[in-house]
C-alpha cells in the first residue's frame, strides 16, 4: 500500500529543510548580532559625540535615528522601560533620555544596519522555504502512505514545524518578528532533529484506533494549537528576558526589541488563539474517545496531560484577569504550562502506558 | 505584619466580625479571583499523580502489581488515593471547591452584566481627550449637527448611543464578551452535570464472545459488569448479538522499525437481534465503528485467539469440546488460558498454558509468538488434575486455580509438556484419555456502554467553546463624542475619546475610525 519512493522524497524534502532552517537560525542570528554595534553607536550619538559621521556606515544611522527622535516625545507607545534602561547606559541628562527613545523603538527599516538587514532578508526568505519544504515533506509523507500524516510522533513532530514555521512566516508578513525568528527556527531545528534521529518511523498505514476522520479533526488541531503555544512560549521568554534586563537596567541587544508590554500582549495575542484551539483538541478528543474507545474520557495519561495543560493556561489567563498579579507572574504560569505540553509529547508518548500508544517507538 | 496587626488592633477597636461576618469573610475569600486561580493551579497538579501511578479504575491488575512490588510506599499511596486519584476525596474537595468559587463568582456577575445589558452607556467625559485614545477635529458644522451625524455613525457600527447631556454621546459596543465569558462558566457547570448523570444512571460492561457465539444483553451474561449507583441492573433493553466472523490484519509488507506486525483493522462480523421476535439485521462492529443498539454502544475493543480444543476420555468420549478464549499478554499476541475439564474421571483435569499464534521456541523466552496474525499456531500446556474449583469460589477462566491440584508428571519426574499443531492429538499419560487442537477461532472483546448524559456534557462543552471564543476575542470598548465651540468663534471642536476593557490595541484606530466617519458624513451632508 506504501509508496516507498514517495516516502524517500519526503524525507528528502525533510533533510532539505533542515538544512535551510539551519541556513535561517543562522541568519537571524546574525542579524540579532547585527544589532549590537548599532545599538552602541546610537549610544554614541545620543550621548552628544556626532563623531561617527564621518564612517560610512554610520551616516545612515545618525539620519535614521535624528528623525524617529523627533516624534519620540509625543509617539504614544514611547517605551518608558528602555528609555531609562538607555538613560542610564548614556551616562546623559534628560534630553539625552529622551532622545534614546526614539532610538529605542523596535528596529524600524532605518534604524538596522545594513548588514543586519541582509541578513533578516536571507532569514526571512530561509524561513518561507524550510516551511515549504516541510509542507512538501507532508504532502508527501500523506500521498506515501495515503493517509493524513498523523499517524504517529515523527508525523506529528514535522507537521508541528511546520506550523510553527508557517504560521511565524505568515504573521511575518504584518508585523515586523525579526526579533523572534532566532527563538522559532532554532526550536523547530531542535524538534526535527529529535524527529529524525529519536522518533522516526517508516511511512505505513494507521493503527485501527487511529482509521477515523476525528485523527484529521483532532490530531490537526491539536498540532495547530501546539504551533501556537510554541510561537507565543518563545514570545513569553523573550519578554520575561528583556523585562529582567531592563528592570536590572543592564543595556543588551534586547533594547532594540519593541518594548516589554508590547511583547507580553504578542504573547497574549497568540494565547487567545490558542487557548480556544486547545479547548477544541480537548473536546474533538472525547468526541472521538467516546467511539473508539467507548468512553469520552478515561484519565488516560494523555487526557489527564491534555486537560492539565488547559487547566494551567486557564489559570495563565485568569492571572492576567486579576488585578495584583503582575504579568510577569501570569508569564511564568504561561511557561509552565509549555512545560507541560513539552511533557505531554516528549514524556507521556514515550513513557507512560495509556491507551494514545501511538509514538510508533 | 503579625506584629502590625497586633499594634492596631490595640489602638483601635474594631468592630466585632461575628458569625455571619466569618462566613461572609470566608465566602468573599472563596469567589475571590486568586482563590480561583489557586485553586486551579491545585486542580493541574492534583490531576497529574493519576497519570504517574496506575490507577485501579483504569488497570486494576498493574495497580495490585505495583503495590506487591512497592512493599513500603505502596499501602501509603494506596491510603491517600494515590490509585483513585480522580474518586479521592482530596481531588473532589479540589475541583468542588472550584465550582463553589466558580458559581460564587459568576451569578453576581450574571446579575450585573444583566443590568449593564438593559441600562445605557455612562455619562461621556468632560474632556475626553484625557481618555487612552482620543482624536480631536475642527469643523464647520453646527454642534447638533456633529451630534446627529455621530449617532448615525454609531447606529451604523452597531454601538449602543445615549445621549446624557446636548453636548455629547456615549457608545458602549461589545456586552457579547461579558456573555461569552458568563456563557463559557456557566457551562462548564453543565459539563459536570453531564459527567454527573453519566455516573449515576450510565453502565458498562464487557465480555468476550468466540465467534459463532451469541451474547444476549443480561447482567448474567457479562464478564464484568458496572452499573451506576441508580442502574436498575434488571431492565437492561434485551438486544442480542451474534459474532459471526471476526478479520484482524496485520502490518507485513512494511518492515522498518515500529510499524512490522501493527495491527491494520479489526472486523466483527455481527448478526443483532434488537428485541425477541425482532427480523435478525447484519452489521459490522470495527474500532472506530460502534454499533449503536437500543441504549447502549457496543465497541469492539478487543480481539484475540479461542482456539478449538476437545478433550476426550479414555474411552474416546469428548468430556470437553469448544473454543477458549486465551488472552493476549503482548503484541503478538502470546496468550494465556485455561482448559477447564470438571467432567474428567476420575479426577477433574486442567490444562494451563500458553497459546501462540506464530510459535517458535526461543532459547532464553523460551516458547513464544513473533507476529500476532496465526502463521504457524500451536498451544503449548502443562497438565494439572484435582478439584478445579476449590470451595466453589469464583476464579478467572484464563487462570486455573492450583490450590487443590497437583501436576501431572512424566516418568521422569519432569512436568508434562505438551505441544499442540492445530490438527494434532496428544495422548495423556496414565489412562487419561487425550486433548486435540481442532482448529483456531478468535473471538470478539466487546465493551458495550450507557450514558445518558453524554450529550449534556457535549452541548454544554460546544456552548462552553463559543462563549469562550466570544469572550477572548470581542472588545468591550466604550467611545464618548463631545462638541465645544472652537475659540475663534463660528466652528466646532469634535472630541472623540475612547475607553475599553483592558488592553486594546485597535481603540486608536476606533476612535479615528469614528472621527473620520464623522467627518465624511458631515462633509457629503454639507
Amino acid at each position: 500500500m506504501t509508496n516507498e519512493t514517495l516516502a524517500g522524497y519526503a524525507n528528502v524534502s525533510l533533510y532539505s529543510a533542515m538544512a535551510v532552517f539551519t541556513i535561517a537560525m543562522l541568519c537571524h542570528a546574525v542579524y540579532l548580532a547585527g544589532l549590537l554595534p548599532a545599538r552602541d553607536r546610537a549610544v554614541d550619538r545620543s550621548a552628544g559625540k556626532a563623531v561617527a559621521a564621518d564612517r560610512a556606515a554610520d551616516r545612515e544611522l545618525v539620519g535614521a535615528a535624528a528623525a524617529p527622535a523627533g516624534t519620540g516625545v509625543d509617539a504614544p507607545g514611547a517605551d518608558a522601560t528602555s528609555a531609562d534602561a538607555r538613560g542610564a547606559d548614556a551616562t546623559g541628562a534628560d534630553a539625552t533620555g529622551a532622545d534614546a527613545t526614539g532610538a529605542a523603538e523596535p528596529a524600524s527599516h532605518d534604524d538596522v544596519p545594513s548588514r543586519a538587514r541582509a541578513a533578516a532578508g536571507i532569514a526571512s526568505t530561509t524561513t518561507w522555504l524550510g516551511g515549504m519544504l516541510l509542507l512538501l515533506s507532508v504532502v508527501l509523507r500523506g500521498l506515501s502512505v495515503d493517509r493524513w500524516p498523523l499517524g504517529n510522533m515523527f508525523e506529528f513532530a514535522v507537521m508541528g514545524s511546520m506550523f510553527t514555521s508557517l504560521a511565524y512566516s505568515i504573521w511575518s508578513l504584518k508585523r515586523d518578528l525579526r526579533w523572534l525568528g532566532l527563538f522559532i527556527t532554532g526550536p523547530i531545528l531542535l524538534v526535527l532533529g529529535m524527529a529524525v534521529r529519536v522518533w522516526y518511523t517508516e511511512a505505513a498505514e494507521l493503527l485501527p484506533s487511529l482509521q477515523s476522520y476525528w485523527l484529521v479533526i483532532h490530531v490537526t488541531v491539536a498540532v495547530l494549537a501546539t504551533a501556537v503555544f510554541t510561537i507565543g512560549a518563545a514570545a513569553t521568554a523573550v519578554y520575561l528576558v528583556k523585562d529582567a534586563f531592563a528592570r536590572s537596567g543592564r543595556s543588551s541587544v534586547l533594547d532594540r526589541f519593541p518594548d516589554a508590554p508590547a511583547l507580553e500582549r504578542t504573547a497574549y495575542g497568540l494565547y487567545i488563539v490558542a487557548f480556544p484551539l486547545w479547548t477544541f483538541t480537548l473536546i474533538a478528543g472525547a468526541i472521538w474517545a467516546r467511539e473508539a474507545w467507548a468512553s469520552y474520557w478515561n484519565w488516560d495519561p494523555k487526557e489527564v496531560w491534555t486537560f492539565v495543560i488547559w487547566v494551567v493556561y486557564a489559570a495563565f489567563l485568569h492571572s492576567r484577569a486579576t488585578s495584583g498579579i503582575s504579568r510577569q507572574t501570569a508569564s511564568y504560569i504561561a511557561l509552565a504550562g509549555y512545560a507541560c505540553i513539552i511533557v505531554n509529547f516528549a514524556v507521556v508518548n514515550v513513557f507512560f502506558v495509556g491507551q494514545h500508544s501511538y509514538s510508533g517507538l | 505584619m503579625a506584629q502590625q496587626t497586633k499594634d492596631v488592633t490595640q489602638d483601635v477597636t474594631q468592630p466585632s466580625l461575628g458569625a455571619v461576618g466569618w462566613l461572609r469573610w470566608m465566602w468573599r475569600q472563596l469567589t475571590s479571583m486568586r482563590t480561583a486561580l489557586f485553586l486551579l493551579l491545585l486542580l493541574a497538579i492534583g490531576a497529574l499523580p493519576g497519570s504517574i501511578w496506575p490507577q485501579r479504575s483504569i488497570d486494576a491488575a498493574r495497580t495490585a502489581d505495583y503495590i506487591a512490588n512497592h512493599p513500603k510506599a505502596g499501602p501509603w499511596l494506596d491510603r491517600f488515593g494515590f490509585f483513585e486519584v480522580y474518586a479521592s476525596p482530596w481531588f473532589a474537595a479540589i475541583y468542588l471547591l472550584l465550582f463553589i468559587s466558580l458559581v460564587g463568582c459568576v451569578l453576581p456577575r450574571s446579575k450585573v452584566h444583566w443590568k449593564a445589558m438593559r441600562s445605557t452607556p455612562p455619562r461621556a467625559p468632560a474632556r475626553p481627550e484625557r481618555l487612552p485614545s482620543s482624536a480631536t477635529t475642527e469643523t464647520e458644522a453646527e454642534p447638533e449637527v456633529v451630534l446627529a451625524a455621530a449617532r448615525e455613525v454609531f447606529k451604523g457600527t452597531r454601538f449602543r448611543t445615549h445621549a446624557h447631556d446636548t453636548t455629547s454621546i456615549s457608545a458602549e459596543k461589545g456586552y457579547l464578551k461579558e456573555t461569552g465569558n458568563l456563557v463559557f462558566h456557566l457551562s462548564l457547570i453543565f459539563v459536570i452535570v453531564g459527567v454527573a448523570v453519566g455516573h449515576l444512571f450510565g453502565w458498562k460492561g464487557d465480555v468476550i464472545v468466540p465467534v459463532g457465539k451469541t451474547f444476549a444483553n443480561s447482567l448474567i451474561q457479562y464478564d464484568t459488569f458496572s452499573p451506576g449507583p441508580w442502574v436498575d441492573p434488571s431492565s437492561l433493553s434485551p438486544f442480542r448479538i451474534k459474532v459471526d466472523k471476526l478479520d484482524a490484519t496485520f502490518e507485513e509488507n512494511v518492515t522498518g522499525r515500529g510499524q512490522f506486525g501493527q495491527p491494520r483493522d479489526f472486523t466483527a462480523h455481527v448478526t443483532t437481534v434488537a428485541e425477541p421476535g425482532a427480523t435478525p439485521k447484519q452489521s459490522t462492529i470495527k474500532v472506530n465503528h460502534p454499533l449503536e443498539m437500543q441504549g447502549a454502544g457496543v465497541f469492539l475493543l478487543g480481539n484475540g485467539y479461542a482456539p478449538v480444543i476437545t478433550v476426550r476420555d479414555k474411552d474416546g468420549n469428548a468430556t470437553y469440546s469448544g473454543p477458549v478464549p486465551f488472552l493476549a499478554q503482548d503484541n503478538n499476541y502470546t496468550s494465556v488460558g485455561a482448559v477447564k475439564v470438571p467432567g474428567a474421571q476420575p479426577k477433574q483435569l486442567g490444562f494451563s498454558g500458553l497459546f501462540l499464534p506464530t510459535a517458535v521456541i526461543d532459547k532464553e523466552k523460551g516458547p513464544t509468538s513473533i507476529f500476532p496474525d496465526a502463521k504457524k499456531p500451536a498451544l503449548a500446556l502443562t497438565l494439572f488434575e484435582g478439584t478445579l474449583f476449590p470451595g466453589g469460589r469464583p476464579q478467572s477462566v484464563y487462570v486455573l486455580d492450583t490450590a487443590e491440584m497437583t501436576q501431572v508428571k512424566t516418568a521422569k519426574g519432569q512436568p508434562l509438556r505438551i505441544w499442540l499443531e492445530p490438527g494434532k492429538t496428544f495422548t495423556l499419560p496414565g489412562d487419561r484419555g487425550s486433548i486435540t487442537f481442532d482448529g483456531v477461532d478468535r473471538f470478539a472483546g466487546l465493551s458495550i456502554r450507557h450514558d445518558p448524559g453524554k450529550y449534556v456534557t457535549l452541548v454544554a462543552a460546544l456552548l462552553a467553546l463559543g462563549g469562550l471564543i466570544a469572550s477572548l476575542v470581542i472588545r468591550r470598548r466604550r467611545v464618548f463624542v463631545r462638541v465645544s465651540p472652537a475659540q475663534d468663534g463660528g466652528r466646532t471642536v469634535v472630541t472623540v475619546g475612547g475607553l475599553a476593557k483592558g488592553d486594546d490595541d485597535g481603540l486608536q484606530e476606533v476612535v479615528e475610525d469614528v472621527l473620520g466617519a464623522v467627518e465624511r458624513r458631515l462633509g457629503t451632508s454639507t
